[in-house]
């Protein structure tokens, strides 16, 4: 790399388009000729740049390749499956791609996937912002520090833990729950037991225990949205005379959203393909029932798990069909949330 | 920033320009006397549940503050109070169950893991017996972890500088949605999707870093998304102002941009590896099981920590269960501690101001 002549003459053309860039560029009263600026480190795109860009698109690039190559896969796999099913896959209740008319849907596990992870975000959604706030602008600065940390730790426990633990602990506790719930909330019909005194294997367990286990998860990004918000903003609000709940409602919550969105994203992703813990805590059948509370019913990703171990290579094609499902109905979740996230551009520090 | 607020939380009016205010220990006395009434009510209508009292309390708590605060300060200050409360009671009962598990899993390992369990295997011991451990699990689950950040760090964190720093094009747009998409890959499907290609179509065999291979596409959406998120709350100020001292783009980011976004960039991939590390079903179809010590990702099976987990989990015995909460115990400890030195090097790294 040479640096250009410190003697050439005014107005001679220079060696290539970036310095003539540079050079048009300089103030226009300067008619002195000026060393272009990045010729000082090398003439021309610098090798650092072009190398470090094309790693970052390679590995952009290499991303896009594993997704073809999953969706590829998906595809045809379950496209070889649902063209054998002799029943409706969407609507059938039972699961038998074995039977000799293989039958099989994923009616019942559709919906119990989307009524555990429903339970689970409005369950853990509030709590999260509450404790997301309360670590973030409530809490005394040590107390909140320390808490920050746990919640990060609590982030980390693992989900076959997290499965154990609803077995042992959860299912025989909720059992006092669902009686209250069948005698005052019966009349709802989404609580009435219709199994009384059973043990509590049912959807809503699995939600609440779904959403013990994303309350870390949206907790720790959602603190660290609020945690960036601008000084500037919430001290302005306060100088206005705006309560701390004030403040909150017009300075943090406004530039966080996007933010807790992604986060709930981030969770109910985790809730929707949660597979072991549903798998030890649900017991499932193909029943389809609003009674929340009753055992039965199943999940997409339970029922792959439990279902894979005494499958045939045809049940195993069944089963990445039902894997095709749950991935599309995550992949219409995500298309909504990076809609509302658009709208609320502008509060990113970023906007270029 | 959001010291400004707790400072707010109890300012000194000793001038008394604004309206009347309760006292600073009103919320305390509000917990007491409402903690005091709960458990009234309990005795007196003979709850069993304890739960029960608390929820009650709870909502008394909430229900006086906003009551009290109306009445002397005023309806914003109720609305303000009341919003306190509520932030307070969710952070309670949040926090109960989590650390209830904690609490449950400490209590139920802590007498299983010892010497013996942390250096020995499974092999050859029966499922009702006590003598075995998980020292080849600890193994397997280090080198396939190891081995899955070595994969997915890299080209996640350069995926999303690439989205952030050099974003705009067709290519970035694909690449984010793609992104979304695969976040939305179940952990168990990315097992079947290896488990054809790897295993059935490559005919490679069983191994450790074929579980490696899963875990990378479940880790790599995580750590983009986070990374971009993190890298997009970096304020255009400091790019402009490195580049204007005339430093290259690359040095910017390398240099500028992403110590600015450490903290935050570590968080999210330790978050990602938390997330992998749990994960059971990719790993039970590519690793398979194993009862012995194998140090060698590259061949034969392994066994690794949640799969160990369910397995003992399952056998049913009280012996195996054991040694499935020792399991519980030690995952969860190592999942901690990966985390610590991730916030402490988080902690080392960061710049001064963004602390």
């Amino acid at each position: 790399m040479e640096y250009p002549p410190k003697d050439a003459p005014q107005g001679s053309p220079p060696a290539h388009p970036v310095e003539l860039l540079e050079t048009t560029g300089s103030e226009g009263g300067n008619r002195r000729r000026r060393t272009p600026a990045r010729s000082v480190t090398g003439g021309g795109k610098r090798l650092g740049d072009v190398l470090f860009q094309n790693a970052a698109r390679g590995s952009g690039i290499l991303l896009l390749a594993i997704m073809a190559a999953i969706a590829g896969f998906l595809v045809y796999r379950s496209w070889d499956a649902i063209s054998q099913d002799h029943s409706n896959f969407l609507t059938t209740f039972e699961w038998n791609p074995d039977n000799s008319p293989s039958q099989f849907g994923v009616g019942v596990l559709v919906f119990g996937t989307i009524v555990s992870s429903i339970i689970a975000m409005v369950i853990a959604l509030p709590v999260a912002v509450g404790i997301a706030l309360f670590i973030s602008h409530y809490a005394p600065r040590r107390v909140a520090q320390v808490f920050g940390y746990t919640v990060d730790l609590l982030a980390a426990v693992p989900s076959i833990i997290f499965g154990i633990w609803g077995y042992m602990f959860l299912v025989p506790h909720m059992a006092g729950v669902n009686a209250w719930l069948n005698s005052y909330l019966g009349w709802t019909y989404i609580f009435k037991q219709q199994y009384p005194g059973s043990a509590a294997r049912s959807l809503f367990t699995v939600g609440i225990l779904l959403a013990i286990m994303i309350l870390p998860i949206i907790t720790a990004v959602s603190r660290e949205v609020f945690r960036q918000v601008p000084a500037v903003q919430e001290e302005a609000a306060l100088a206005l005379g705006a309560t701390r709940w004030e403040v909150i409602r017009m300075a943090v919550l406004p530039f966080g959203r996007a933010g807790v969105i992604s986060a709930a994203i981030l969770g109910l992703g985790r809730a929707l393909g949660e597979t072991m813990a549903v798998a030890l805590v649900l017991s499932t059948s193909s029943v389809l029932s609003l009674h929340i509370t009753d055992y039965g019913g199943g999940t997409l990703a339970e029922n792959i798990a439990n279902s894979f171990a005494e499958a045939s290579p045809f049940g195993v094609n069944a089963l990445i069909a039902s894997g095709l499902v749950l991935f599309l109905i995550t992949l219409i979740v995500n298309a909504v949330a990076r809609i509302i996230i658009a709208r609320r551009k502008e509060y990113s520090g970023a906007n270029a | 920033m959001s010291d400004t607020l707790r400072r707010a939380a109890a300012p000194a009016d000793p001038l008394h320009i604004t309206q009347r205010r309760l006292p600073g220990w009103a919320p305390a006395a509000a917990a007491v006397a409402s903690l005091a009434l709960g458990t009234l009510i309990g005795t007196v209508f003979g709850l069993s549940s304890k739960l029960q009292w608390g929820l009650i309390a709870v909502l008394i708590f909430v229900g006086g503050q906003y009551a009290l605060a109306s009445v002397v300060e005023g309806r914003r200050q109720a609305k303000d109070r009341l919003a306190t409360s509520l932030v307070w009671a969710a952070f309670i009962v949040a926090v109960l169950p989590l650390f209830g598990l904690i609490y449950y899993t400490i209590s139920k390992g802590a007498g299983v893991v010892n010497g013996t369990f942390l250096t020995h295997s499974m092999a050859g011991v029966l499922s009702t017996e006590t003598n075995g451990g998980l020292y080849h699990a600890l193994i397997g689950t280090l080198e396939q972890i190891g081995l899955t950040i070595l994969m997915a760090a890299p080209i996640g964190v350069l995926t999303a500088v690439y989205l952030v720093e050099y974003g705009g094009s067709k290519l970035a747009k694909a690449v984010t949605f793609f992104v979304d998409v695969m976040m939305g890959v179940p952990s168990i499907v990315a097992g079947l999707f290896v488990l054809t290609v790897w295993i059935l179509m490559l005919d490679m065999p069983f191994t450790g870093f074929a579980g490696s291979l899963a875990l990378t596409i479940l880790m790599i959406p995580t750590v983009v998304r986070s990374t971009e998120e993190m890298l997009k709350l970096v304020p255009n100020e400091l790019r402009e102002a490195s580049l204007a001292l005339g430093i290259p783009k690359w040095l910017t980011i390398v240099r500028i941009v992403i110590p600015t976004a450490i903290g935050g960039i570590t968080t999210g991939i330790m978050l990602a590896v938390a997330r992998v590390t749990g994960e059971t079903a990719p790993v039970l179809l590519l690793v398979f099981t194993s009862q012995v010590i194998n140090t060698n990702p590259f061949s034969n099976p392994q066994m690794d920590l949640p799969v160990y987990i369910y397995q003992e989990f399952n056998l049913g015995t009280n012996a195996s269960q054991a040694d499935a909460w020792g399991g519980a115990l030690v995952l969860i400890v190592l999942v901690m501690l990966l985390n610590l030195v991730a916030r402490g090097i988080a902690r080392w790294k960061a710049p001064k101001a963004a602390r």
